[in-house]
């Protein structure tokens, strides 16, 4: 495993508290340093990454963000997939799949909340990074409530579903298959695309950086 | 930003914690403050030195969790109807179906998402939460890597959820066949959430601690 390349512990002498860095998974204490650009600080006890900046990597984030609440918009509704059997056709888009369950009365909740998980949750994440981000990458200071909206994203984080969403569907295309014939319609490769996308976005963004500029460009 | 070139050889002074140095840290943003203080003024999170109702909540979310998870076994997840044929599958008679149906890959993809990663996670989870308690345990670090394996592959065991809800929007033609959800779909997607808060609500941090730290308060 890769240590922390010249993180440095905390000496005797006092450095200031702004300086220091504290792992959230073990509490070790480090004097942060800014690391070259591609470079990742790990925690040294526990391996949590802990800092990895990339250049110019607030405009690559908000294009991202940008890129997945088009895609998620024509995802939603565009026709996902189709089946025919026997001459019967059947297609179903993203929206009509979270509304699977709204038949059964008390199913409802569980439709709102596959809506949420594959479609709203990763949707006002996006919005929610371009909300904070974009003042920052056109180096301005940033919007009122940014840190509250960057919260939220992060809170929404392990909630936004869409790449297990991905999963679901190859599962359940390989149980229809021997039942009827499958077609792709625009929405499913605009999901796939999405989920490319969302997960080169995560990669993209290092918490610690943005914490600390929007801490130094506070109003 | 204060730069140090302390080289990462051999030599590596012993590690120190926040609270150690009498400092809290925020486990949202990593900013450090003077112990005591309520709120990190970096990103607004309440601080905690160490989270002492975390175990609690751990247990309450856990329980709920377990509990959800057995009709989520008992009850048919699907419901499929070909021509006059119905029949209702359970999460396990599903997986066996596919299984006879020659699809054996996507059989395992399910036995492992709906079974094997919500047992493994309740047994992984308790296991968490007791070593902290009652100190008899495994090294910090394979606690450590355990508790991030649970935190990574949580939301996994939502495969089946969605499988379901896609099946139940496409399959729809008329006579010739139909699927609809059963309701274990509802329980299983809240055990797979109550266990992903019980995950959240575990304070990795204990891990680290002795075991005098984490009595002493």
């Amino acid at each position: 495993m890769k240590r922390g390349p010249r993180m440095a512990d905390i000496a005797s002498d006092d450095p200031d508290l702004e300086e220091l860095i504290a792992c959230p998974q073990c509490d070790a204490l480090y004097v942060a340093r800014e690391p070259a650009s591609g470079e990742r600080i790990m925690c040294r006890r526990c391996h949590h990454v802990l800092i990895a900046p990339r250049s110019g990597a607030f405009g690559r984030i908000v294009a991202l963000a940008v890129t997945v609440m088009i895609l998620m918009f024509g995802a939603t509704f565009f026709p996902f997939l189709g089946i025919n059997a026997q001459g019967i056709t059947n297609r179903a888009s993203v929206f009509d799949a979270a509304l699977a369950f709204v038949d059964g009365g008390w199913m409802m909740g569980l439709s709102v909340a596959v809506a949420a998980l594959i479609v709203l949750i990763p949707a006002a994440r996006a919005a929610l990074v371009v909300y904070v981000i974009a003042p920052l990458a056109l180096g301005r200071r940033p919007w009122p409530g940014a840190r509250r909206a960057f919260r939220w994203s992060e809170d929404l984080r392990p909630w936004s579903m869409a790449e297990i969403f991905v999963i679901g569907v190859a599962v359940a295309l390989v149980k229809v298959s021997d039942l009827a014939r499958v077609e792709y319609g625009p929405a499913f490769w605009m999901f796939a695309g999405l989920v490319v996308v969302i997960v080169l976005q995560d990669a993209t963004m290092c918490r610690w950086t943005i914490w600390k500029t929007l801490e130094d460009r506070r109003p | 930003m204060q730069m140090d070139n302390m080289e990462d050889t051999g030599r590596q002074t012993p590690l120190v914690t926040a609270r150690q140095e009498g400092l809290v840290a925020c486990t949202r943003c990593t900013r450090v403050w003077p112990i005591g203080t309520d709120r990190c003024a970096r990103c607004g999170t309440a601080l905690r030195s160490r989270d002492r109702g975390s175990l609690q909540r751990v247990w309450a979310w856990l329980a709920v969790g377990m509990i959800c998870y057995i009709p989520a076994n008992v009850y048919p997840m699907l419901r499929t109807r070909v021509l006059f044929n119905s029949s209702d599958d359970t999460i396990i008679e599903g997986a066996i179906e596919l299984a006879s149906h020659g699809a054996v890959g996507i059989a395992i993809v399910i036995f492992v998402a709906s079974v094997m990663i919500p047992v493994g996670k309740f047994v992984a989870i308790a296991w968490l939460a007791y070593s902290v308690a009652k100190p008899l345990s495994m090294e910090p670090h394979r606690r450590h890597k355990l508790y991030e394996v649970v935190e990574f592959i949580g939301r996994w065991s939502m495969i089946d959820v969605f499988v379901v809800a896609i099946l139940s929007a496409l399959v729809q033609l008329n006579f010739a066949a139909s699927i609809n959800p059963g309701p274990a779909a509802i329980t299983f997607a809240l055990s797979v959430i109550f266990t992903m808060l019980a995950a959240q609500s575990f304070d990795p941090r204990m891990i680290w601690d002795t075991n005098r730290e984490s009595l002493s308060g």
